[in-house]
């Protein structure tokens, strides 16, 4: 590594001070907000705040409804994040393949990131609306009940759809970067050697992308554990019964939404507790199978 | 050099001196936060601007925060940083949640009185200021200002073609149930629907039929309360409409307002909802629909009167008194029978005091529309457990109920075992809000 010189000793420390402070003000401020507010019992107001020790975390665990929590997260965020990889990985082979108007169909696919994730919700919801919904009309003709408000696993697949579709866009920017990066030589080598588009793709195109692809693991579970309950919320609101209701979801409710401040910060606790657990692991064990070129 | 500076002197010149100004005291700046969006909001701008108009020692600032639960969680989070808003509009089930924060909050009788302002608490409606007082004996904690209640609309023309009285809605739930069936018969996808499962068929249920839907008046005597909508005669209510799911009468599409458009697009013939939901009944069914009171079980004493949901403004402590005299002048300008009067007229809320209703009586209003929201709160003085249901961590029982419910739509419990289990979770959740509370 070079040492690069900046001609003033404090000048280093001054440019990053604004991420230091974004990093102290946005996340550990909060964090440590929700540690002291998990060992509390809270009025909304705040006016009377009682220590209860690690009672809030006992309740959680005690719950079986919160246990049920987990499984479904967990369903839901393999869902968001295998499918969203998959699907996005595919577009943007077969996007880098096309000839002419590959930035027409580059820019259609991106698109989506642009609409805010309720309005994602609402627009499937009223896709799938059980009332008035087109798609449920549709299915209907072939003898398909449509009725998320009732059916559990029809609303996992609504609130994986809805989650899946945006991010999709962001995966597809990545990926499309991945595959221009990737010298043709060796794509035409393997072709020389007899490979297929198939095995060319999965022997050689592949571990080329795996840095790629791993960042987006990441990324994409982040995203599935943490910012998909506005889209939990405008499109099921955790029904039917808890079929949809992550951990994530649970925290915005019972935090935001009921004003209890004590359990919403004890889950928000156990779920950092989770990624923190999951970011580690990723990086430890996974990342050495990832070929950085 | 010369211009520029010339141009600087006389900025200068303009900021000292400053543009003519009235003698009179800019006025006071009063800020009201509320939920009421879209076509709600422009009716209530304009009787904001009809207030600030009407005198010139305060302006009430009017700022849309979201839907409910957003403005309210702004309002507290604002509150605890020390910058929240004279008047925040917060929703019914929020309301033990307000009177609990007894130091955030300054009751509304205590607001018109240290301004000397009168107010006359026999003017509301019973039903609605009794559901917004407390303290013995009871006085306003709370300005009521947006209620409505739930009604039944039902499909005029789908009833005719089932060989029903298309005047005649069902009038108890053996009627409704006989109806449901009759009209599935004739070829409609869906007999009966509902919207806010847990507000209308247990909460205005129990009180229609003059039932405790929890200890303590419905938790109107303090924070010490359990749930009692377990008992026979909501059992033997959700039962029925249990086996009415299963016979494809009753068809269940969501918590909220989702089923509304179920009805309107005349896939089903009966909707129990908020009787707000009336203007977009009106704006999109295109057959001739009715509104009825409620249906009941005949026991002794049902019907006994309907219980309201919607807002009310709450004034949060922390200001000058200046600030709470013209927030009594203000409630005191939406409580007069005109404007009280033409907020119920435009919006279809609630009249909230007697003589806006009378007003509305008198100016013909119920010749065009429906009289049955408000005939239902009136129709017997309220018991004391019929003033509503008062409790805290309501949101959550409100969920829990709901979940529970859909267990028992999809089969997967009974009627019994899904009100027990919702009643003896929800005692959970007022335990802890109970002792978060310091009760």
């Amino acid at each position: 590594m070079k040492r690069s010189n900046f001609g003033s000793p404090w000048l280093p420390y001054v440019l990053v001070a604004p991420q230091v402070l974004v990093t102290i003000i946005f996340f550990l401020w909060p964090a440590g907000q929700a540690l002291v507010q998990s060992v509390e019992s809270q009025d909304a107001f705040g006016f009377s705040t009682h220590f209860v020790g690690l009672a809030n975390f006992r309740e959680l665990l005690a719950d079986p409804r919160y246990l049920a929590s987990f499984r479904t997260t967990v369903v839901f965020s393999a869902w968001v994040t295998i499918s969203g990889l998959v699907i996005s990985l595919v577009l943007a082979a077969t996007a880098n393949r096309v000839g002419k108007a590959k930035v027409f169909y580059q820019t259609l696919l991106i698109w989506p990131y642009a609409v805010p994730p309720a309005i994602a919700a609402v627009l499937w919801s009223f896709l799938f609306n059980p009332s008035l919904g087109v798609i449920t009309y549709a299915l209907a003709r072939f003898g398909i009940v449509w009725n998320h408000a009732i059916n559990p696993g029809q609303a996992m697949f609504l609130v994986v759809v809805a989650s899946v579709w945006q991010q999709i866009s962001y995966n597809f920017v990545f990926f499309s970067a991945g595959l221009q990066g990737i010298p043709k030589s060796l794509t035409e080598a393997a072709a020389i050697d007899g490979a297929g588009p198939l095995r060319r793709f999965f022997d050689v195109v592949m571990p080329l992308l795996s840095p790629t692809t791993f960042f987006l693991l990441v990324v994409n579970i982040v995203y599935a554990f943490f910012y998909t309950f506005p889209i939990i919320d405008a499109a099921t609101g955790g029904g039917p019964v808890q079929a949809t209701t992550t951990l994530v979801y649970k925290i915005f409710f019972e935090g935001f939404q009921s004003f209890d401040l004590g359990k919403s910060g004890a889950q928000s606790v156990v779920l950092m507790v989770i990624v923190i657990g999951l970011t580690v692991v990723q990086f430890r064990y996974i990342e050495r199978k990832v070929q950085y070129g | 050099m010369i211009r520029r500076f010339l141009c600087l002197a006389l900025t200068v010149a303009i900021l000292t001196v400053g543009v003519p100004r009235p003698v009179k005291a800019a006025p006071i700046e009063i800020q009201f936060w509320h939920s009421m969006g879209s076509q709600l909001g422009i009716y209530l701008n304009d009787i904001v601007d009809k207030f600030n108009a009407s005198q010139s020692d305060y302006k009430i600032v009017a700022v849309y925060k979201g839907t409910y639960d957003q403005s309210m969680a702004a309002g507290i989070a604002a509150y605890r940083a020390g910058d929240a808003p004279a008047i925040l509009q917060v929703f019914e089930v929020g309301t033990a949640t307000m009177i609990a924060a007894k130091q955030a909050v300054i009751p509304t009788w205590e607001v018109f009185q240290k301004s000397g302002v009168p107010l006359n608490e026999s003017a509301f409606i019973p039903t609605i200021a009794g559901y917004y007082s407390a303290g013995t004996p009871p006085h306003l904690v709370s300005m009521p200002f947006n209620s409505s209640t739930s009604v039944m609309y039902y499909n005029k023309d789908a009833f005719q073609k089932a060989g029903l009285d298309p005047n005649k809605p069902p009038k108890t739930w053996d009627e409704v149930a006989a109806d449901a069936a009759k009209l599935k018969a004739s070829g409609m996808p869906c007999g009966f629907t509902t919207g806010w499962q847990g507000w209308i068929q247990l909460e205005q249920y129990s009180a229609w039929e003059g039932l405790p839907y929890a200890t303590g008046n419905n938790g109107f005597d303090g924070l010490n309360t359990k749930l009692v909508f377990n008992g026979p005669m909501q059992v033997k209510h959700i039962a029925l409409l249990q086996k009415m799911v299963k016979d494809g009468t009753f068809t269940y599409v969501g918590r909220k307002d989702e089923p509304t458009p179920k009805f309107y697009s005349g896939d089903c013939g009966m909707l129990m909802e908020s009787s707000g939901s009336l203007g977009d009944v009106v704006k999109y069914s295109k057959f001739k629909y009715g509104e009825a009171m409620m249906p009941y079980d005949p026991i002794k004493g049902a019907p006994q009167n309907a219980i309201i949901g919607g807002a009310s403004l709450w004034t949060l402590s922390g200001k000058s008194p200046e600030v709470y005299k013209g927030v009594a002048k203000f409630f005191n300008f939406l409580a007069s029978p005109d404007i009280a009067g033409l907020w119920s007229g435009e919006t279809g809320y609630l009249p909230i005091t007697k003589f806006a209703y009378a007003n509305l009586q008198l100016k013909g209003f119920y010749n065009t529309h429906p009289e049955i929201p408000i005939q239902q709160m009136l129709l017997h003085p309220p018991l004391p457990w019929t003033r509503g249901v008062r409790l805290g961590n309501m949101p959550q029982i409100r969920t829990v109920v709901d979940e529970e419910l859909e267990n028992v739509w999809s089969g997967k419990k009974s009627a019994k075992q899904a009100l027990d289990d919702a009643v003896s979770r929800g005692n959970e959740l007022l335990r802890s809000f109970q002792a978060a509370n310091g009760g």
